[in-house]
């Protein structure tokens, strides 16, 4: 497998720059030159070190409240990381246990549940999540809980069909017959068939996620203000974006990195575990 | 066809039902309905008075046959922070988003037809990485910030638009182009994959060997054949495009619909976000009405299903 992902030039670029933000959020107080929260007043709105109005200090500036921009951007990869990864967890949970109940049991059961992954699909993605932010509130744990309620759909419905076709084969009629449970069936004898799958749209709506959280920070409704993330470092640079461009760029490339990352990944993933998988 | 419209018809009904199901659970996911719906400034006794009232002691299917009652007739309450019917304040909104999102729909197909069928005929050129690469890229950069970086370059420092509201074709086209971008990547990348499908199947090759010129070969039997595919990705990329609208509309200050939801929110003005969510999911769903019904007349083996 790892053979193959050194092959594979854009599969191992994607494992690179994931392997790039998991150090920065792993190794955030460690590398971050200074304190994100500190507020150095007398040094507010510096620019970056390689244009005019900075102060050596500060390597990327600071923002409008003198905090440095470029310890804020490390800790902010540990937001972002920990909705993906916590957010996709949770909608892989709630997906892959109604897919698997959806598609072995069948009848009415089944129907309920794809009729309300067809409702949920009718619904833009970023709509419904705002909704659910508008009502609920901000907060992290809010965040992961929206993540997991507009993402299980895919796991579902992919896990159904396959599980569909899974139960039909002989094996499966062979445990059966042998008094295994439903329980058993599922969970040892479905389940690993169908991982590699499961993983793959997990790494895809990952890429997804990463992209909600920080649209919902950007609009101010995700994870609570005091916290730093790149959304909403984007959000707050636009202030002073005329006099102070650089600070708007910075948190975008970041999140444009680790979605191609996580979306190169995952191409790979899908080529290499399944090259017919339609997601 | 008749019935396959009607059966369209009689799903498409199900899902609206279904969608002010969702609307109405998530509205008591809080808790407290009634603390969204009053203003931040209501006192305990005008909170109880508004329950009361409203009915929201009743019982919660009590509460939703009525909601979806005043659902049916276009009644979503008032609008504390505009004193005016909800549903009136979000119809007001709806020209400014229909603008844009018809101009990022064609400013998205322009780019992804052409990158599409190039991308495909000269599959695995320089010129094909290159698109491949745009279109990845396309999918993977929040729409804020292109926007964002659009304005710095186009409006702050080459002073070509204005950095935002509404105001004459000029300031349609940093939107527009923001809002586009995510469709023509995914167009783009579907267009490519069945194109190359499709120049792979035998009625190409009796088509090139027939002696027909390069170009119709491409144009009249592989596109034309790629284009019902086309067709339902733009009915999903229109989902996309309204749920975009939010972000791209707070970035340029676009007086449309996805800024009204979002300054709803910030306002606490829920009749209106509340409104708004119901009819950005029904044009939703009615557009892919549309888009099913053309497709079966497109191709008529969809309407066995």
């Amino acid at each position: 497998m790892l053979k193959s992902l050194i092959h594979s030039k854009t599969g191992l670029l994607g494992a690179l720059i994931l392997v790039f933000i998991v150090f920065l959020a792993l190794t955030a107080n460690l590398i971050s030159p200074h304190n994100p929260f500190e507020q150095d007043i007398v040094h507010k709105l510096l620019n970056p070190v390689w244009t005019a109005g900075h102060d050596a200090k500060y390597f990327l500036g600071t923002d409008q409240l003198g905090r440095d921009v470029l310890s804020r951007l490390i800790y902010g990869s540990r937001v972002t990381l920990m909705v993906a990864f916590s957010g996709t967890v949770v909608a892989g949970i709630v997906g892959v246990i109604l897919g698997c109940i959806s598609g072995y049991y069948g009848g009415r059961i089944d129907a309920i549940v794809m009729r309300i992954a067809d409702i949920q699909l009718s619904f833009p993605f970023i709509l419904l999540a705002l909704f659910i932010a508008a009502v609920l509130g901000s907060g992290l744990g809010n965040v992961v809980l929206i993540a997991g309620l507009c993402c299980w759909v895919q796991y579902a419905r992919m896990v159904r069909g396959e599980v569909l076709s899974i139960k039909e084969i002989e094996y499966v009629e062979a445990v059966r017959a042998l008094g295994g449970s439903n329980m058993r069936i599922i969970f040892v004898h479905i389940l690993p068939n169908i991982a590699s799958t499961i993983i793959v749209i997990a790494t895809l709506q990952m890429a997804r996620i990463v992209l909600m959280e920080a649209s919902l920070s950007f609009l101010g409704l995700g994870v609570p203000i005091e916290i730093p993330t790149w959304g909403r470092m984007l959000a707050e640079s636009r202030v002073n974006i005329v006099s102070y461009p650089w600070h708007a760029v910075f948190p975008g490339v970041l999140i444009t990195l680790t979605v191609l990352g996580v979306n190169l990944l995952g191409d790979w993933m899908r080529d290499y575990f399944d090259p017919n998988l339609d997601v | 066809m008749a019935a396959y419209i009607w059966r369209r018809l009689v799903q498409s009904i199900f899902v609206l039902l279904g969608i002010t199901i969702v609307v109405f659970c998530v509205l008591h996911l809080s808790g407290d309905p009634v603390q969204l719906l009053v203003p931040p400034s209501a006192s305990q006794a005008d909170v109880e008075q508004i329950r009361q009232e409203m009915g929201f002691n009743d019982p919660l299917y009590q509460q939703y046959f009525r909601f979806l009652k005043g659902a049916v007739q276009g009644d979503f309450g008032k609008s504390f922070y505009y004193n005016e019917p909800a549903l009136k304040v979000v119809l007001d909104r709806v020209p400014a988003t229909t603008e844009l999102a018809v101009v990022a729909m064609i400013i998205s197909l322009v780019i992804a037809i052409p990158a599409g069928i190039i991308s495909a005929i000269k599959r695995n050129t320089v010129l094909d990485m290159l698109i491949r690469f745009f279109a990845l890229l396309g999918q993977c950069v929040p729409s804020f910030w292109f926007g964002i970086m659009l304005i710095l370059l186009f409006a702050v420092n080459l002073h070509l638009t204005p950095t935002g509201g509404r105001s004459g074709f000029a300031s349609v086209i940093l939107p527009a182009i923001t809002l586009g971008m995510f469709s023509a990547a995914s167009i783009t990348r579907i267009l490519r994959s069945n194109m190359i499908e499709i120049m792979g199947m035998e009625y190409i090759t009796v088509a090139k060997a027939k002696g027909l010129t390069r170009f119709s070969v491409i144009m009249k039997h592989a596109f034309k054949n790629a284009l019902s595919s086309i067709l339902t990705m733009i009915g999903m990329q229109f989902a996309a495009l309204l749920g975009g609208a939010v972000i791209v509309e707070t970035v340029f200050a676009w007086p449309g619909v996805g800024r009204l939801i979002v300054q709803s929110i910030t306002n606490n003005d829920f009749m209106v976000v509340e409104a708004t969510v119901v009819l950005l999911a029904m044009t939703f769903v009615f557009i892919n009405f549309v888009v099913d019904i053309l497709y079966g007349v497109i191709n008529p083996r969809v309407r066995m299903r």
